[in-house]
């Protein structure tokens, strides 16, 4: 069993629910990236998804995608960005999930990718571009180095797909709780009791909810049925609205602090 | 008629795919199977036919360009295939009345569409008015100023325009966002996109529904001269009008196909056959403009319709197997043959047309010559240019 899968199958075993935060690599800054990290770790979280920025990045909302242009003109690369993600981990013993768009990865070549990303204590990767049906020769290499390519089903994945997507799926599942990109107003937990439901059908891996997912409230009620929960556009407005770096870090800290508690009891009321 | 029918589902050749977000993928999956059971639906041709026909204007004419030909021909005859004369103004209807009836017949609603030139927005509109359906056209604001009478035109098909204000506001960005605006609303919307680019199935749809232009060709080419040409230009954006016309003749061995791609100028260039790398763009591997880090590089080009990064992964294949030659021509040449064709033969061509007639003059201009006849496809006319090229006609391109 690859390292990613010992840590989300001991937190659900542990009767933790996971909390992963979602950072753009060397955004706001770098170093504010790191202590981003770092409050991370200090609120419990065991993995972190670190973004690497892309000019196009289809499946993310304005937020998101001004974050990671926001990095690249900084001069962010996938090179920099892993070399900063292996200090970030290093230094706070999180696991990293790398989420890339295809055209870095294959630029860089899928095999030269993975070692690089296993050296940078990377754990697992997430390419939101590359369905099930084009993952084969990118899930190959990456297995190789030890790291799991995260699936992803949403809520137009009928059945018989989840059913083929979670065989081939590793370290957790990924359930994309709206029909839309990243950062849309929703409530995440519409869709989340159903998806949870039609993946527990076909697998026991732990079952994480993102997209959406923006306030203490929407997580308490994800993790109802959910084993995890991943917060990206909620982070990025924070860090976008606040007046300097540091404050922007002391916001996400305290928001990050408060999902903890939130996930830490579970909404009690049931509801369908 | 098929060019290079893929092996494995969307492939031609290693391009192709399918490199969208999971929500999109049934979608995908469903659209393919509307249009293969479609394109074998005789109801459907001969709907599809009779809207080409009596609201298309099809078939379009070929034409003999006699003063261009003596002009820039270098000893050889030119030919035209008036796609400037289609409704709307360019090739660009062939699709969008394809797609906007597979849209009704899957039971969407609503439909979306990027833009670059406006001329797909403005067919696409059409096609929506026409059928009855909502319809989105995603336009990068620097298209939108210098194709204005195109936006006009959408607004008063009853086309709602969303402006793209981010990135390079030009077609790269404005086909990410109609992507995004699709995977928000696939349940209900129907995206027409409006090249030979994209996700399977989309290069294979797009191709099938401009072959029309190919197969026209060839048999009026045959029926006026009693034989083939020897060269078959296009323009390539995306390369829906390259593919239409290439379609009509990738079986006759002795006919060369060029591809005509935007050179630019100094600010930079969209010649991704011919001076790019292979890489994922907008849900296909395909030749782009990329830098070493895999990040996608802007292109430039006079012609808005030719002012994108990627293109086609079915041209990717042809380059590689040498059916088809890509060259390019720079913003000035192009603006060269767009003035000699409006002054030696009345025909206002589009900026993007005018590239595949600038290959033409400057391959003639050099010797040895080619000798035998060539067909220059004429994808669209330039009217939507005129407010751009010359300012003292006021926008009123209409
Ligand atoms: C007249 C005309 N020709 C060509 C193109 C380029 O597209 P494609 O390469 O798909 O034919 C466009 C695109 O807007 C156009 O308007």
């Amino acid at each position: 069993m690859m390292q990613l899968e010992r840590t989300t199958r001991a937190e659900r075993d542990a009767g933790r629910k996971a909390l992963v935060p979602f950072f753009t690599a060397g955004y706001p800054g770098e170093g504010a990236f790191l202590d981003l990290v770092r409050a991370a770790a200090d609120a419990g979280c065991r993995t972190v998804e670190v973004g690497i920025p892309f000019s196009d990045p289809v499946a993310d909302g304005p937020l998101i995608q001004a974050s990671s242009l926001a990095a690249l003109r900084a001069g962010m690369t996938l090179r920099r960005a892993l070399a900063l993600t292996a200090r970030a981990t290093a230094a706070t013993g999180v696991g990293a999930v790398v989420m890339s768009y295809a055209n870095p990865v294959l630029r860089f070549g899928a095999t030269e990718f993975a070692a690089a990303a296993r050296d940078a204590g990377v754990v697992g990767v997430i390419l939101p571009d590359v369905p099930h049906e084009e993952a084969a020769p990118l899930r190959g290499p990456l297995a190789a180095a030890g790291l799991p390519l995260i699936e992803l089903i949403a809520p137009t994945t009928g059945a018989e797909r989840v059913a083929r997507i979670a065989a081939d799926a590793r370290g957790f599942l990924y359930l994309v709780a709206l029909t839309g990109v990243t950062g849309a107003v929703a409530d995440p937990a519409a869709h989340a009791a159903q998806l949870v439901g039609r993946a527990r059908a076909v697998t026991d891996l732990p079952c994480y909810v993102g997209f959406g997912v923006s306030d203490a409230e929407g997580a308490r009620r994800v993790v109802r049925d959910a084993d995890g929960v991943i917060v990206g556009s909620a982070l990025v407005r924070l860090l976008q609205s606040a007046p300097h770096q540091t404050a922007g870090v002391g916001d996400v800290a305290e928001f990050l602090q408060s999902l903890r508690k939130a996930l830490a009891s579970p909404a009690r009321e049931v509801r369908t | 008629m098929s060019t290079s029918e893929p092996a494995i589902a969307g492939r031609f050749g290693p391009y192709g795919g399918r490199y969208v977000p999971e929500t999109l993928m049934p979608g995908l999956i469903e659209l393919e199977a509307a249009f293969a059971a479609a394109w074998v639906d005789p109801a459907f041709r001969s709907e599809l036919d009779a809207l080409r026909r009596d609201y298309g204007g099809r078939p379009t004419p070929l034409f003999r360009a006699r003063r261009f030909g003596a002009a820039h021909g270098g000893g050889a005859e030119v030919w035209l295939k008036r796609e400037d004369l289609n409704h709307t103004g360019a090739h660009k209807i062939n699709n969008s009345l394809g797609q906007a009836l597979l849209a009704r017949r899957m039971g969407k609603r609503r439909v979306v569409a990027e833009t670059g030139a406006g001329q797909h927005g403005v067919a696409t509109a059409a096609a929506c008015a026409l059928l009855g359906l909502e319809c989105v056209v995603h336009m990068g604001e620097v298209d939108m100023a210098r194709q204005a009478p195109n936006v006009a035109r959408m607004r008063l098909l009853g086309a709602r325009i969303a402006p793209v204000g981010s990135g390079t506001r030009t077609l790269k960005d404005a086909t990410g966002e109609a992507i995004r605006d699709w995977v928000a609303n696939v349940a209900t919307t129907h995206y027409i996109l409006g090249s030979t680019v994209g996700p399977h199935p989309y290069p294979t749809i797009v191709r099938e529904l401009q072959a029309v232009i190919g197969v026209e060709a060839r048999a009026q080419f045959l029926a006026a001269t009693g034989r083939l040409p020897a060269t078959v230009v296009a323009c390539v954006g995306g390369g829906s009008n390259a593919l239409g016309i290439f379609s009509g003749f990738i079986a006759d061995a002795g006919v060369a196909l060029v591809g005509v791609e935007a050179g630019g100028s100094s600010a930079g260039h969209s010649a991704a056959l011919g001076r790019g790398t292979p890489g994922v763009l907008h849900g296909s591997y395909s030749y782009l403009l990329q830098d070493g880090d895999g990040q996608i590089v802007a292109a430039h080009s006079i012609a808005a319709g030719l002012d994108y990064p990627g293109v086609g992964p079915e041209h990717g294949h042809l380059k590689d197997t040498g059916r088809a030659v890509y060259e390019s021509v720079d913003d000035r040449e192009a603006l060269a043959a767009f003035h000699a064709l409006c002054r030696l033969e009345g025909i206002i061509p589009a900026l993007e047309s005018s590239h595949a007639l600038a290959w033409v003059a400057r391959r003639q201009s050099q010797s040895p010559a080619l000798d035998g006849p060539i067909l220059v496809n004429l994808s669209g006319r330039g009217d939507k240019d005129l407010a751009d090229l010359v300012p003292e006609s006021g926008g009123g391109g209409a």
